[in-house]
């Protein structure tokens, strides 16, 4: 089992240069933007509270106001925007996450006594997860054909992921230098960093 | 699939004027041309090849209408530091993915913009090896180019000298050459340790050459090192297509027309070509041309000549003997990861910094069990970008992946930009459904054969070693796949053959193609130069031909 992750960057915010020449007006507007998170508008409620669940299994976040996830994937759902690519062993977007999220509830209440994936504990969520990444399924009809680790990691986490690490959070918690348009940096070499990117970090392995 | 605000969808080259790319806001002159009248010219896509031959021709004094399917963008306003923002970058309408080892397309292979994927590609230069181009007589696999490489090698000079290359005095391997216009970049961490590993091992390496300028020239400030660059470059550093060839081409006189998708090319009685009709604006037109240029990169041009089929050319144009769209092929772009006791930092600077041509050249080496080469770079990916990596290879989720992502700072990579060999059944076909506009959407069919995995396998080993040997720990291997190549090869044989050797379609004379699809192999190096080299080739042979 894992332990809870800390970042080797307590304190880093890369937000702390907004006011500096590492933003540029573009960038601002941008982020000032995804601060409201939009409305729900494609998924239900019951999908919506499927995929926020997912999104926590997904990104455990430890946080007071946790980076929101769910809402952009529906937002962009709702507005039909894709990837470019459609496997051919996969159904259109839309309806590869709605044929997903309802066979991930079915592989759940399968494995668990009729429970659905929202009422299971963190690791159990988990673990079911683990074992539809490995293609063990209890209710293969569900999937209706969509290969199962195809939608787990080509749709499901890579997009959850995609969105969270492009989060000023989530790179604050990396110690990723953030944007740097105009500044840019100078010093490029190991044992250099530049006065406005984060400190050097510590990691257990190292203690 | 993930920008949050809808992108702005008004076309911004119009009423005499294209947007000043230099500028937040603010435009330059461009000139119009009416549409009943026929131009010298309709080139469909600014991209690599489009962009260049738009410039050539309007400075020798044709009249060139350019179209782009993209927006005309403003570097400067437009070019968030934000991956999920400038998503907005790739063509992200739907392809069908086929074959045993199917594509990802979207980001990973396309760009829908003035600029085509310049505008966000990686800035690696890379020339051919002077064999590549008689592949198959010299070296005994592939194709052979119809052109001599000496001749390519002119045109590689005046493309570098015209983006300004900034490379090494010395480059290890190939023909001696000319110093690069531009000195080489200071090498990042991320480099440092292929250069390590190089030394460790044995091979050269050398500081790659790169499209960013590491002086200022013109109105281009050098590079800053922000690491952005495959999401756009918001300082105009880049010497991409929409700073460099396309303002020069419409100083001459060239129109762009932007978010204007070309749906078909149109041909009249006697089977050629009359122009083009394109949907711009909210309504489908048409343009009148004497010739017609397909230069949207190795899907969207065999799309669109098989969208362009009529009782006279049931099949698509170029396609009498079904070759449009096959031989499509990719670069294998495996990879090696690992992570290091320090910091290194691989954001900084442009994502490839230094690289390794060793197995391009190393014809006699015994472990070689493949035909064709390889080069690999050292990697410097966005957070969002590595996550999606590291999750699709390996399905980590959880406290696993913050705990792996936690050490970005500390990661290196190295990846291969891998031959691999034409074949007739990699190919873009058309799809049963279509898209908005109500155009059939292009299928992908893609399988590797032995000899790609034989390269794949080799250059994963390799790239392993040599990360070891740099220090490396905890490593892991993707696979992937990029730049797309051919699809509708040029050569000497109309059978087996779409295009002769400057690009003008075996049997409508007045039809050409000019960008990657033309290409009759990959080769192990990133593609840009080569198509941007044969483009400026091709130009000059129609200003000397004096087709007009
Ligand atoms: C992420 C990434 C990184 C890369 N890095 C490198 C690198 O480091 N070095 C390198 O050498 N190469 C690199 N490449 C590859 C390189 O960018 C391409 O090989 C090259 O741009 C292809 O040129 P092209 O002219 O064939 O097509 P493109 O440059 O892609 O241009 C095609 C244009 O045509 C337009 N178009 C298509 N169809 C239509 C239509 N019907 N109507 C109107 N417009 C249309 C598109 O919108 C597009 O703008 C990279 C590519 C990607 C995606
Ligand atoms: S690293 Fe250089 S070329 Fe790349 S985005 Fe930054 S300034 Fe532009």
């Amino acid at each position: 089992m894992s332990q809870p992750f800390r970042t080797p960057y307590p304190g880093y915010d890369v937000l702390d240069k907004w006011d500096s020449p590492s933003f540029d007006d573009q960038t601002r507007e941008v982020l000032r933007a995804r601060r409201d998170p939009p409305p729900r508008r494609f998924l239900d409620p019951n999908q919506f509270a499927l995929l926020e669940a997912l999104c926590a299994v997904v990104i455990p976040q430890r946080r007071p106001e946790p980076v929101p996830i769910a809402p952009f994937i529906d937002a962009a759902l709702h507005a039909g925007r894709g990837t470019g690519t459609r496997f051919a062993t996969m159904p259109p977007e839309r309806d590869a996450w709605l044929r997903g999220l309802e066979a991930i509830d079915a592989e759940a209440r399968a494995a668990f006594d009729g429970r659905g994936f929202c009422e299971l504990v963190r690791p159990k969520q988990a673990r079911l997860l683990r074992s539809i990444d490995r293609g063990d399924c209890r209710a293969p009809e569900a999937w209706q054909e969509m290969p199962p680790q195809k939608f787990f990691r080509a749709l499901l986490l890579k997009q959850i992921v995609q969105i969270y690490y492009s989060a000023p959070a989530a790179m604050s918690e990396i110690g990723y230098g953030g944007p740097a348009s105009p500044r840019g940096y100078v010093r490029l070499k190991v044992g250099q960093i530049d006065p406005w990117e984060a400190p050097f970090g510590t990691w257990e392995d190292q203690a | 699939m993930t920008q949050d605000a809808p992108r702005n969808d008004r076309p911004r080259a119009v009423n005499g004027h294209a947007p000043d790319v230099f500028k937040r806001e603010g435009q330059v002159p461009m000139r119009e041309y009416p549409k009943n009248a026929p131009v010298d010219f309709v080139i469909v896509g600014a991209g690599c090849g489009g962009s260049v031959l738009a410039a050539k021709l309007a400075e020798a004094g044709m009249s060139v209408v350019l179209f782009d399917a993209g927006p005309f963008f403003q570097p400067r306003r437009d070019f968030a530091s934000d991956e999920r923002e400038q998503e907005k970058l790739y063509w992200l309408d739907p392809r069908i993915s086929d074959g045993d080892d199917p594509i990802e397309l979207g980001a990973n292979n396309s760009g829908r913009a003035v600029g085509g994927s310049s505008v966000h590609f990686q800035m690696v230069s890379l020339r051919f090896r002077p064999e590549w181009f008689k592949a198959r007589s010299k070296l005994g696999y592939g194709r052979d180019w119809p052109v001599d490489w000496r001749e390519m090698w002119r045109y590689y000079d005046e493309v570098e000298e015209a983006l300004k290359i900034s490379g090494p005095i010395r480059y290890p391997w190939g023909p001696d050459r000319g110093r690069y216009p531009y000195r080489e970049h200071e090498v990042n961490e991320a480099g440092l340790v292929l250069a390590r590993g190089a030394e460790a091992l044995g091979v050269d390496w050398a500081p790659t050459p790169l499209c960013t300028v590491s002086a200022p020239s013109g109105k281009s400030p050098p590079c800053a090192y922000r690491g952005m660059c495959k999401i756009g470059c918001s300082i105009n550093a880049k010497q991409s297509m929409p700073i460099t060839y396309v303002p020069r081409a419409i100083k001459a006189g060239a129109e762009v027309r932007d978010l204007a998708m070309v749906g078909r090319i149109e041909t009249g009685a006697d089977g050629r070509a009359t122009g083009v009709s394109y949907y711009r604006d909210g309504k489908w037109r048409f343009q009148k041309a004497e010739n017609v240029v397909a230069a949207g990169y190795s899907i969207e041009t065999p799309r669109l000549l098989l969208n362009s089929s009529t009782a006279q050319h049931p099949q698509g144009l170029g396609n009498a003997d079904g070759l449009v769209g096959r031989n499509l092929m990719v670069h294998a772009n495996d990879a090696v990861w690992g992570e290091f006791d320090e910091e290194i930092r691989w954001y900084k600077g442009p994502p490839s910094m230094a690289t390794c041509e060793h197995w391009n050249y190393a014809d006699d080496d015994p472990s070689k069990n493949f035909d064709g080469g390889y080069s690999f770079m050292s990697q410097g990916p966005l957070p969002g970008d590595f996550a999606g990596t590291l999750t699709s290879s390996t399905g980590m989720f959880g406290d696993d992946l913050l705990e792996a992502m936690g050490r970005y700072n500390r990661m290196a990579g190295l990846k291969m930009v891998g031959e691999s060999m034409p074949q007739v059944d990699n190919r873009v076909t058309l799809a049963d459904e279509t898209d908005e506009l109500g155009l059939p959407r292009a299928k992908v069919t893609h399988s590797f054969c032995d000899n790609d995995r034989r390269l794949q396998g080799h250059g994963r080993k390799f790239m392993s070693r040599m990360m070891r040997a740099a220090g490396g720990k905890n490593l892991f291997e993707t696979q992937s796949t990029a730049h797309l190549m051919g699809g509708c090869p040029m050569g000497d044989d109309p059978e087996t053959s779409v295009t002769d050797d400057m690009g003008r379609v075996w049997n409508v004379d007045n039809l050409w193609i000019c960008d990657g699809s033309l290409m009759p192999t990959g080769g192990g190096v990133n593609p840009a130069m080569t198509i941007l080299a044969n483009a400026a080739r091709i130009a000059d042979r129609i200003i000397d031909a004096r087709f007009d």
